[in-house]
């Protein structure tokens, strides 16, 4: 205890991700310990949870304090857990001061398929569970006046596509709490962060038919931690997906649904 | 099954010089009942409670960042007041403000005040404060007759010097860790006027103004020094006073009234002083602070040197509140205070070397204040028979960890000084400096005591966690172990 360095004076921020135990999740934990940052991990994979906390303790622990990364279980689609989880992370951490939302499902659909099990699956890991989190955050951060909301969304959230409406609809309906939310929380000094990632090379990505520019959660999660810093807004990373989906977005519609992605 | 806690509940929470933030579930409860149903509700849920009055403590004395913080603001009435023997009741919100206000007609005067006229008894009583005539009056817990507190177990103690008198010996000053004062009995101090004889001057040298501290004590009944942080040799000024005895106030029912005790709202008629803070902002730097304390003292040490005057009581005691909102002109990042207590014989040179020291680190204090004690028998206390310097400290985000490393420091200083800290001034202090000013014997009773009064740990502030619980829960069983382990560790 008196060989970490935290004191009133030299207090460590918090930042909690929702989705840590592999992807983007484990790899902004990695970059956030590195950048001094505490940490709560949920995910309902703990064994993997908790070597990544394993890991982090010993990286950082040192510096950090015991304790610098903590593990909680929690499946995202078991909302009503939500508010009491919320209540014991802010008790044991003190503070919080990021919340990310990286918690995603991609279910491959075909492209004569309509499965509505696997739509409502995506809808609930990807959306609701998103509101369910970032309800409890957003209440807090207001209150404290400060603090980056960060929600992970997807470049699959621009356009409704041929291939994944499912998807396109979960990911489109957070960007569209997201930016709600900042709408309500930017006057009261609160940050909200929208990532929209192309192709990391992440579990969700096997599932994917087709991938170019394909980066590591590692790259994926240096640019996040960047934009936190920076209090960016909207995010693509890697960032040239921002210009192919400005092309996107305005291809008319009489275009648009004549084409095979 | 947990208790969901509003989420209405939390409230920003900070320290007095705003430079330590967190966020807390505040309750506010107006009845004894309701404090031992948030008890349950805490222990229900696996959290702690940290008492808060009005938040005057430097650190984070008063803060339990993410849990609960029972705000006792509420709990305000004066409950008995006898004007024949000055012998007031009140709850612990009851602010030192209100009782003076309270008072003053009949004579009577809180026997020990701070410099902010604004902290609730129960939080005085609980860092067990002193003031400006500490060495004469002793501390507010010498003044109270009795209390009754009500402690996490559920049990509600009443404690006076006699009974249940360890109890009372550590309630009082022990930073609201082991109950929660439900109602305090004061004694207050007869007084025949509302003026103070103020006497000033400058002392050009640190050894010098502590010298005079001790050597004039006997003729005042209030001393304090200011020194000027930015000078080599600690120059500064002396401010002494007087009660005022027998006929020498001729109008004393013009003094005692509250028509009279007022702060001026303007500074020479013309600047209002509620926009103060915000012109002090830019003199709150090196050279700004050379500034307005070189000027200060030339003007100590010429117009105002040997000089008698008149002062209300509240001018003279209640300095913090002269400048409203004055902690705000250190500007976003706030302000910490370091405050030791040093023994008369080791004080001056050690509070020199300190001063010398915050220079050489580029961080000079901006206020210095000096004052002369008296020990106590308080578990925790604070004071010793000798000096205490009291250094501010302006906040940024470019210099917490070269302040916290200057504070180690100045920690090695007092220690080897045989000195000791305050709790409602700390927020550079770390757990093994405090086995090494409290020693093993005070931190084994204050394990044995809250074993006693809370077994739980349902009492707990960020102060707490940082300072003692190591030695409450820790796996060393002795704190000198533990000091040991964490010398090992460094």
């Amino acid at each position: 205890m008196a060989s970490s360095t935290r004191s009133p004076l030299t207090p460590s921020p918090v930042a909690l991700i929702i989705g840590a135990s592999s992807g983007i999740g484990e790899a902004l934990a990695h970059r956030l310990a590195g950048d001094g940052y505490r940490l709560a991990l949920v995910a309902r994979r703990t064994d993997r949870l908790e070597q990544l906390a394993a890991a982090l303790e010993a990286a950082a622990g040192p510096r950090l304090g015991p304790g610098c990364a903590r593990v909680y279980a929690h499946d995202v689609t078991d909302y009503a857990a939500v508010p009491a989880l919320f209540q014991k992370i802010l008790a044991e951490l003190g503070r919080l001061d990021v919340v990310v939302y990286n918690a995603g499902l991609l279910q491959p659909v075909g492209l004569d398929e309509y499965d509505f099990a696997k739509d409502r699956a995506m809808l609930e890991v990807n959306t609701l569970g998103a509101l369910a989190w970032l309800n409890q955050a957003a209440q807090l951060f207001e209150r404290q006046r400060a603090g980056h909301l960060v929600g992970i969304s997807s470049v699959a959230g621009d356009r409704g596509r041929v291939g994944a409406p499912g998807y396109n609809t979960s990911k489109a309906a957070l960007s569209t709490y997201l930016e709600a939310l900042r709408n309500r929380l930017s006057r009261h000094g609160v940050h909200v962060l929208t990532v929209k990632p192309g192709f990391v090379r992440t579990e969700m990505l096997k599932t994917a038919a087709r991938t170019f520019w394909v980066i590591t959660p590692e790259q994926a999660a240096k640019d996040i931690a960047a934009a936190v810093r920076a209090r960016r807004q909207v995010i693509y990373t890697p960032a040239r997906w921002g210009l192919l989906m400005f092309v996107i977005r305005h291809i008319p519609s009489f275009v648009f649904r004549r084409l095979k992605f | 099954m947990t208790d969901l806690l509003p989420l209405d509940r939390l409230a920003s929470l900070d320290n007095f010089g705003h430079s330590i933030k967190t966020v807390a579930y505040r309750y506010r409860p107006t009845q004894v009942a309701e404090i031992a149903e948030l008890f349950r509700l805490a222990e229900r849920n696996s959290l702690s409670v940290a008492l808060r009055g009005s938040g005057r403590s430097y650190g984070d004395a008063a803060l339990n960042a993410g849990q609960i913080v029972l705000d006792i603001q509420r709990m305000n009435r004066i409950l008995e007041w006898d004007p024949g023997t000055g012998v007031i009741k009140v709850e612990p919100g009851v602010t030192l403000q209100q009782i003076w206000q309270y008072t003053l007609e009949d004579g009577y005067w809180p026997p020990v005040v701070s410099g902010t006229m604004f902290p609730t008894l129960g939080g005085a009583l609980g860092m067990n404060i002193h003031g400006k005539n500490n060495w004469r009056a002793g501390t507010l817990g010498e003044h109270v007759l009795a209390f009754t507190a009500l402690l996490p177990t559920g049990e509600e103690v009443t404690c006076t010097p006699e009974q249940n008198s360890d109890l009372f010996y550590s309630l009082i000053g022990s930073a609201g860790l082991l109950g929660v004062f439900t109602s305090i009995t004061l004694k207050l101090k007869k007084i025949h006027s509302g003026n103070v004889r103020v006497s000033a001057w400058a002392t050009p040298k640190l050894a010098g103004m502590l010298q005079d501290l001790d050597q004039f004590k006997a003729d005042y009944d209030y001393i304090v020094g200011w020194v000027d942080g930015t000078n080599r040799n600690g120059r500064g000024q002396i401010h002494a006073a007087d009660y005022l005895h027998g006929d020498e106030d001729t109008h004393p029912g013009k003094t005692l009234s509250l028509d009279y005790q007022t702060l001026p709202d303007t500074f020479f008629g013309l600047m209002p002083k509620s926009a103060m803070w915000f012109f002090m902002q830019f003199f709150m730097n090196n050279p700004g602070t050379w500034l307005v304390n070189t000027a200060k003292y030339w003007m100590s040490a010429t117009l105002e040197h040997r000089k008698q005057y008149i002062q209300s009581l509240i001018a003279f005691n209640f300095l913090l509140d002269y400048v409203p909102n004055w902690e705000r002109s250190y500007g976003r990042g706030g302000l910490i205070q370091y405050q030791s207590f040093l023994p008369l014989a080791t004080g001056p040179d050690a509070y020199l070397e300190m001063l010398r020291r915050a220079q050489k680190r580029g961080l000079p204090t901006y206020l210095g204040v000096t004052k002369r004690h008296r020990p106590d028998k308080f578990l925790f206390t604070h004071a010793v028979d000798g000096y205490s310097l009291a250094m501010d400290y302006k906040v940024t985000n470019g210099n917490r960890a070269r302040l916290q490393a200057l504070a180690n420091e100045l920690n090695e200083i007092v220690l080897a000084a045989g000195g000791r800290f305050y709790f409602a001034k700390d927020s550079t202090l770390t757990v093994d400096v405090v086995a090494r000013y409290l020693g093993d014997e005070t931190l084994q009773r204050f394990r044995a005591l809250k074993q006693r009064c809370d077994p739980h740990r349902l009492l707990q502030t960020d102060l707490y966690r940082r300072l003692l619980r190591p030695y409450v829960d820790g796996d060393a069983p002795a704190p000198s172990a533990l000091v040991a382990a964490s010398a090992a560790a460094d």
